[in-house]
């Protein structure tokens, strides 16, 4: 049997290549056709019919309205908020009258630590009596756009003048106080761009920096090796130096954290690797540097070296909206490309002339400077001996903050802790401070605690009944 | 609708397309020069600003009309008004204040019930509550900023607009783009409106989740795209949606067009969609007792699950607010970071709509508020009538105190608008990139502070230099007395 196989297939094989050895059969158009021509043609042409068959797809089947309709109906939404729990029905203290040092709250004087009314404007006469005449004169609202009939003459002199303050060539003002970071960053950073920032800026820098669509790297916060290293990396690593545009966005004063910003030692780094700098100077106007005009000033640095600063007007100023200031391409490229500058209403007339007279106070009295930087001293003295808990902050900084020295274990823990410290201080010893509070929405990781925000008419008996109610109360609440 | 008559359409493009090859041209010397000249030291290494296309428009087309924009006023934006004349010696490039100021109608302001200007009802008590209470708070809501007032106007609201609770906001814009990455992020779907306004798609954008759009006012479209998203589910894992909120306006502020409340309300129930209504424009300026689109389409507020408004059109103020259901009302005080970081809103702004809104309601024991609301849908329907007559191409519908003229062509819209303020008539034009490139308007805002006499001058005014530019594209009624058979209404 195997022999008669193999025998057939010599015998086929034979045949085979018989024909594939026989000479040449043909001669075609002066090339001899050989045998195994027809084997490399054949070949050809099956390659050539398996190439032109279509692929096998499964055939596409859309839903029919049938099924499109059974799918709508099985959907269920999830709610729109989720389940409300205890700790989302804190309500906070109302107050009765102004935010001043004294406040009235629920019939009680409280002597006030949570209002960052650092200069004591809230209720200074000069103030009040501008804002009545402008209330007179144009009514609460602007009615418009900075681009339609809602520029007012105090919005281009308030802007005047805080440029002529600070020394820069021009300012704009926008309406509202967070809006400032977050409309100004992505008027400047676009698709492509690279921002070096700091882990600890709060939430309308981070939305700022969402929005704006650039690379974003962030340093350890307030460390200024890791800021080179990662200006260092970034440089590496950038591919078109001259069409990418590069900034390091920080905070003068950190409101999550109190510190302060080297900023001689950043601007040496950013002339070193070519970046610009964005600033915020939101708790830092009207309160570092001998007159007041802030980082720059503290730190002896000129204030031509920084490109862009911002700041919001509701803390040293005591009124509402921020400004940001810086060479006149800086600023006239925001009135056409910021979107809340072009697509909200301005700034209300009477705040404005507010701004006006706080900067004009703040010239004539430098006097109060002096006199927030010894509150400052003293409160930090007071409370460096607070058990269980710790200064955090700059020795500098008007806000004094208190971390606790050691975390209960979960952040929500720690909330309750310091949320009953700061109640009973409110109502044991009429003490008013603030907790910080973190959204959920914020990405910020640096550790909560309790914020006390100093200002200038605080009296001495103030700061020494706040830290002994701290030191009382910690001392209860933390053992 | 706007209907583009074809020659129009044509002569439009050809204007555009000449200043865009001029500007080029003038682009060309520029480069030239700038190799010639060498830069300066300070900017070597680093990226301009603006890269040279990303502000060809700003640099060749918008700063030759620049004096029609951000004219400055020196009084309150009254029904009239002084506007500030400029100057500028580099041809446009520039433009500096004067002394000078002419006294002009104000036709652009956002300023429907007339609450503008001091107010003798409203300014005594706002000045009251700055003494009590001062210009600003220094602090967010949670900490130490929350006064009486805000807790009363936000009862107020509440009870005005038809919800159950309502919380403030310092500023309009922060109110849309804080609050809707709150309450949807990645895995949600947002549909929203093609022409809503930039907080809102901001506030899309910068929530995480899918933001898709439908066509303009039209709620079959709606119900084309909800249906094909949920039957697809999230792009590429095709998991179903977590949830679907459907945003839209009360009046769309560049059209003057009413939202089609009602279809659209019947669509989201269906599909259980959420809903979000954007009254900025509409609270106060529309409806009966001025509650909004609601009242006026007959919509039953409980059926929106959240609304939002802004005090600074008819309320002469400042700020947003949002009304919705306790519990949704609840979570946001605990979670919207507008709420958590931003100054609270200036104590005088509180007072001013808190008095505003009693006014409105009868409850300061007058009748003006009623007399506003009247006065305001009487002034919009017959300005709205006349324009049409005259031959204007008017958008927008009955009883929407906004009304667009539409100029289409470049060289028009700052002929209407120096010829107008020429003759004390100040009006706002609007153009490209607010509105579509080919679709140029002048915008008109009416105010219940307009007396009959104003509008038949704005009316005499606008027919004179229309005729002149010729933007009277339809063709006019022939003409009648227009002081026949109108009493005033004091």
């Amino acid at each position: 049997m195997a022999l008669a196989m193999v025998n057939v297939t010599a015998s086929v094989l034979d045949w085979a290549s018989s024909y594939f050895d026989a000479p040449t059969r043909a001669v075609v158009f002066g090339v001899p056709i050989d045998g195994h021509l027809v084997v490399e043609a054949l070949l050809v042409v099956v390659i050539l019919f398996q190439l032109t068959r279509k692929s096998y797809k499964p055939p596409k089947k859309p839903l029919t309205e049938k099924e499109i309709d059974e799918l709508c109906d099985d959907w269920v939404p999830e709610p729109l908020t989720p389940q409300i729990t205890e700790d989302m029905t804190y309500e906070p203290p109302t107050l009765e009258s102004a935010a001043g040092p004294h406040a009235i709250v629920n019939g009680k004087e409280v002597v006030n630590f949570a209002s960052a009314n650092y200069l004591g404007l809230v209720g200074n006469e000069k103030i009040t009596d501008s804002c009545v005449g402008a209330l007179e004169k144009y009514g609460v609202g602007s009615c418009g756009p900075r681009g339609f009939y809602g520029t007012i003459d105090v919005h281009l002199d308030c802007e005047q003048k805080i440029a002529k303050f600070l020394g820069t060539p021009d300012s704009i003002l926008y309406s509202y106080g967070i809006s400032t970071i977050f409309s100004v960053i992505p008027a400047f950073c676009k698709k492509g761009d690279i921002i070096v920032a700091d882990e600890g800026v709060h939430w309308a820098v981070q939305n700022g920096l969402y929005l704006s669509r650039s690379t974003v790297v962030y340093f350890k916060h307030n460390d200024m090796k890791s800021l080179e290293n990662k200006l260092e990396e970034v440089t590496r690593r950038s591919k078109h130096p001259e069409k990418v545009r590069r900034y390091i966005v920080v905070e003068a004063i950190y409101q999550n954290s109190g510190q302060i910003a080297p900023l001689d030692e950043i601007v040496r780094l950013k002339e070193k690797y070519r970046f610009r700098i964005i600033l915020d100077e939101s708790h830092s106007f009207g309160v570092l540097g001998n007159s007041g005009r802030g980082l720059a000033d503290h730190c002896g640095v000129p204030i031509e070296k920084i490109d862009i600063i911002t700041a919001g007007m509701g803390n040293a100023l005591a009124t509402d909206g921020g400004f940001c200031t810086g060479s006149v391409r800086v600023v006239d490229h925001q009135r056409l490309s910021s979107s809340g500058y072009v697509f909200s209403a301005s700034l209300p007339p009477y705040l404005a002339s507010a701004a006006i007279a706080a900067v004009d106070y703040l010239e004539e009295n430098p006097s109060v400077l002096s006199k927030l930087r010894t509150n400052i001293a003293t409160l930090f003295n007071e409370l460096s001996d607070v058990p269980g808990l710790v200064l955090a902050s700059h020795i500098l900084s008007p806000i004094v903050f208190l971390k606790l020295k050691k975390s209960t274990g979960t952040g929500k823990t720690d909330i309750d802790l310091l949320d009953s410290i700061a109640k009973q201080a409110l109502e044991e010893d009429s003490v008013l401070i603030a907790t910080t509070k973190r959204s959920s929405l914020d990405k910020c990781k640096l550790p909560i605690g309790l914020r006390l925000f100093v200002s200038a008419s605080h009296s001495e008996s103030d700061l020494l009944k706040a830290a002994a109610s701290l030191k009382r109360v910690a001392a209860l609440v933390i053992s | 609708m706007v209907r583009l008559p074809y020659t129009t359409a044509l002569t439009t493009l050809f204007s555009y397309g000449l200043l865009f090859v001029f500007g080029q041209l003038r682009d060309f010397f520029r480069k030239l020069l700038g190799w010639i000249r060498k830069p300066k030291d300070q900017l070597k290494g680093y990226a301009p600003i603006c890269l040279g296309l990303e502000d060809f428009y700003v640099r060749r087309l918008y700063l030759r009309i620049q004096d029609c924009f951000g004219r400055p006023i020196a009084s309150a934006p009254d029904s009239w008004f002084d506007v500030v004349e400029r100057c500028s010696n580099d041809n446009n490039k520039t433009l500096h204040r004067t002394e000078k100021t002419s006294r002009c109608l104000n036709l652009g302001s956002y300023n429907y019930l007339g609450f503008a200007a001091a107010d003798e009802y409203c300014t005594p008590r706002v000045i009251q509550s700055l003494k009590e209470y001062s210009a600003s708070t220094c602090s967010t809501r949670v900490e130490g900023g929350t006064t009486k007032l805000h807790v009363e106007l936000e009862e107020l609201v509440a009870r005005f607009v038809g919800k159950e609770a309502a919380i403030l906001f310092g500023m309009g814009y922060v109110t849309n783009s804080a609050l809707i990455p709150c309450i949807i992020g990645k895995g949600g779907l947002i549909i929203s409106d093609s022409l809503n306004h930039n907080s809102i798609v901001n506030g899309a954008r910068g929530s995480g989740a899918t933001v898709r759009v439908f066509q303009h006012n039209t709620p079959s479209h709606l119900e084309e795209v909800l249906r094909e998203q949920i039957a697809e589910g999230q792009p590429r894992t095709h998991r179903p949606w977590k949830k679907i909120i459907v945003i839209v306006e009360g009046i769309y502020s560049m059209e003057g067009e009413l939202c089609k409340l009602p279809e659209i309300i019947a669509v989201c129930k269906k599909y259980k969609a959420y809903t979000y209504l954007d009254e900025a424009h509409s609270i106060g300026a529309v409806g009966k007792s001025g509650r909004g689109v609601c009242e006026l389409l007959g919509v039953d507020p409980a059926d929106v699950d959240i609304m939002m408004g802004t005090f600074t059109k008819s309320f002469g103020s400042c700020g947003g607010y949002i009304a919705a259901s306790k519990e949704i009302i609840q979570y946001l005080k605990f979670s919207c970071p507008a709420h958590l970081y931003a100054t609270s809103m200036s104590p005088p702004a509180v007072q001013q709509v808190i008095s505003a809104i009693k006014v409105i309601l009868g409850e300061d024991g007058s009748s003006r508020g009623a007399q506003k609301l009247a006065r305001i849908r009487e002034n919009s329907n017959f300005f709205r009538s006349e324009l049409q007559k005259m031959g204007f191409e008017v958008l927008g519908d009955n009883d929407s105190p906004v009304m667009p003229i539409m100029l289409y062509n470049p060289a028009k819209i700052p002929a209407f608008s120096r010829e107008c303020l020429r003759q004390n008539v100040a009006v706002v034009t609007v153009a490209f990139p607010a509105t579509p490139l080919l679709l140029a308007r002048a915008r008109i805002c009416i105010s219940a502070s307009h007396t009959r006499e104003d509008l038949i001058k704005a009316l005499e005014v606008i027919s004179k230099v229309g005729d002149l530019i010729g933007v009277k594209y339809f063709p006019a009624e022939p003409p009648k007395h227009l002081n026949q058979g109108h009493n005033k209404l004091e």
